[in-house]
């Protein structure tokens, strides 16, 4: 019997290896593989195609034994959570060992740079900008332009820099693809460095992914050969949030404290050591391999109005189906959160979803209709960040949701311009003033006028977006900031 | 292992300070006034730019912990899954200390907690008392 279990650090954290071992010792052949994204089931075993989870050590004679048929969600791959989803970033979740170089290539991998080096650099970058593709980390800047902007740069070196900083709560997707498909991000950055003339790439993971790290240094070392004369070398990240900003990461990389630069100039003429650099997030990089491969019109088919393509949506928070759901744009919010995401795991109404990450708007019920994509969210003053949701049910305070944004940006700041340091304090003490019933008509005024100035005078998102959760939650949740 | 074989070992690399500072952090607990004095001059910054860096990353400590620490998500996502009323009710404890990290990524099975490089998740009251008792 063979017995495929993740070992991602989702699946870990759930006890995937006691339950690993559980089945070898019963004399099965365990297989270690990527995560499925569902993650309710997890620890989920995998045995020929049908699925057990989440499974506890207590559950393994009687799988063992043919008795688990309780524990059973049938074939993985029709389970309604997977079938509906266009997996295209995502397509080996679940089905490949994340360091077999031998499943990679089964499973179609290094085509797609084998593919760029046959167009070479300009058509590369041509097919990059018809595909569409979005940076997903959040600013959801056209990709090719970014690099036909390094391409274009003349410089005695170039870098590709993979911001792997993923600090945004609710998401994950970045993580996913490090601990599950490690050499596709990496084929996406020989990609990248093909295209611009770069020849050296680092991968900045933050340090609270200790798994991640582990797999990228494993994988970069396997497949060395298969990318020279581009080389990767994964670099740590010290616990900053702001350094998931593109100019903080770069300030770390170089070894000085992640304080986010002044543009311009732009970082893809002036970034790393000062050289043209492309900055790109995880999720960006690991798409790029797919669309050489399959074309940018294949890709470019998929989406909705400027949102080309798909996103890998994660479900989370308070949400009974939680995971990884990747689809094209253009889903609303209410089919993600109620009919996938299967409501809230409490059972209790839904009552906010912030998307986006702590830097993203929080949306009530009443604008379930909207569609994940770009544009969209800007028009409900709210932004689709890195594709995160989290949900939450009525037990919560939105008063207090408000003073946490403050609270994070004034925790997380990093001192360079006085909307950020500075507003964040005052924002989380007139917040407190308003929680206690202090004059809060005057208050709230004080706050939307303060977010007013954070918003367009911060250098960086960090300051510049916190206004998001904040207003949102004053203008959809007024109830909950006391009688004006 | 002394902090002269760390800078040995990044020696000519671009950018080195941080690969160093987490090297040193992870041989000796935290990075000394000794330590930063060592490594200035051997990048040849200043005392006060090295300081500058150790201070602003959480992740570099200037004085050993001196006790097991229980890193506790506390982001959206796992307030979302109840992990305030979690952390409230957990009896008093002067042992382990308690440090707040924001986001795991481990934010649909949350509450979500760091032992070291070990991660646990669906935490709930008697799950971390026990993962505090076990530190």
């Amino acid at each position: 019997m063979k017995v495929r279990i993740s070992d991602d650090a989702l699946a870990l954290a759930c006890g995937a290896d006691a339950v690993a071992a559980a089945f070898e010792a019963a004399g099965a052949e365990v297989e270690r593989t990527s995560s499925w994204g569902m993650h309710w089931l997890e620890p989920l075993v995998d045995i020929d195609g049908i699925g057990y989870g989440p499974v506890a050590v207590e559950d393994v004679t009687s799988i063992v034994s043919g008795q688990g048929a309780s524990l059973s969600i049938g074939a993985i791959a029709d389970h309604p959570f997977i079938a509906r989803q266009q997996r295209l970033t995502f397509a080996r979740a679940g089905k490949t060992r994340s360091l077999s170089l031998a499943d990679y290539e089964a499973s179609g991998g290094w085509v797609g740079l084998q593919q760029a080096r046959q167009l070479g650099s300009d058509a590369v970058i041509d097919a990059l900008i018809a595909s569409g593709l979005r940076g997903r980390g959040g600013a959801g800047f056209p990709a090719g332009v970014k690099w036909r902007t390094v391409a274009h740069a003349k410089a005695d070196q170039k870098y590709i820099v993979c911001n792997a900083d993923e600090g945004d709560s609710g998401t994950f997707a970045d993580r996913m693809v490090m601990e599950g498909d490690p050499f596709q991000l990496i084929e996406g950055m020989a990609i990248a460095g093909f295209a611009v003339g770069a020849t050296k790439g680092y991968v900045y993971i933050r340090s609270e992914y200790p798994h991640a790290i582990q797999k990228m240094q494993a994988a970069v070392q396997a497949c060395a050969h298969l990318i020279a004369p581009f080389d990767v070398e994964i670099r740590v990240g010290a616990g900053a949030y702001v350094c998931g900003e593109e100019t903080s990461l770069l300030n770390s990389l170089e070894g000085k404290r992640g304080e986010v630069r002044a543009k311009p100039p732009l970082p893809a003429l002036e970034g790393l050591f000062g050289k043209p650099t492309v900055v790109n997030n995880v999720l960006t990089l690991a798409t790029v391999p797919w669309i050489m491969a399959h074309g940018a019109q294949a890709y470019a088919d998929y989406g909705m109005g400027r949102s080309r393509g798909t996103m890998p949506i994660q479900i989370a928070g308070n949400v009974r189906y939680g995971g990884l759901f990747e689809t094209a744009f253009g889903i609303t919010l209410g089919e993600l959160v109620a009919e996938i995401g299967g409501g809230t795991a409490t059972g209790r109404p839904v009552r906010a979803v912030q998307v986006g990450g702590p830097l993203g708007g929080y949306h009530p019920p009443g604008q379930f209709d909207t569609p994940f994509d770009y544009e969209s969210f800007a028009e409900i003053d709210g932004l689709i960040g890195h594709g995160g949701l989290v949900v939450f049910d009525d037990s919560v305070d939105m008063a207090k949701q408000a003073r946490f944004a403050m609270e994070f940006c004034a925790a997380e700041s990093c001192g360079k311009c006085t909307p950020c340091r500075l507003g964040s304090t005052r924002g989380l003490e007139t917040l407190d003033r308003i929680l206690a019933g202090e004059n809060i008509a005057q208050n709230l005024a004080l706050v939307e006028d303060l977010c007013d100035t954070m918003k367009f005078g911060s250098l960086c998102a960090l300051g510049g977006f916190t206004p998001y959760p904040v207003l949102s939650a004053i203008k959809h949740f007024s109830e909950d900031f006391g009688e004006r | 292992m002394t902090v002269l074989d760390i800078l040995d070992r990044h020696r000519g690399i671009e950018g080195a300070l941080l690969p160093i500072l987490h090297d040193v952090q992870a041989a000796f607990g935290h990075v000394s006034e000794e330590a930063i004095k060592t490594i200035a001059s051997s990048l040849n910054l200043t005392r006060a730019e090295v300081h500058g860096v150790v201070s602003f990353y959480h992740d570099f400590k200037t004085a050993p912990e001196g006790q097991p620490v229980l890193k506790i998500c506390r982001a959206e996502a796992c307030q979302a899954r109840g992990v305030e009323a979690l952390v409230a009710g957990l009896a008093e404890n002067s042992r382990v200390k308690l440090e707040t990290i924001y986001c795991l990524g481990l934010c649909s099975v949350g509450p979500a907690a760091m032992t070291g490089d070990k991660v646990h998740a669906r935490l709930d009251k008697a799950k971390l008392q026990s993962l505090v008792d076990s530190l």
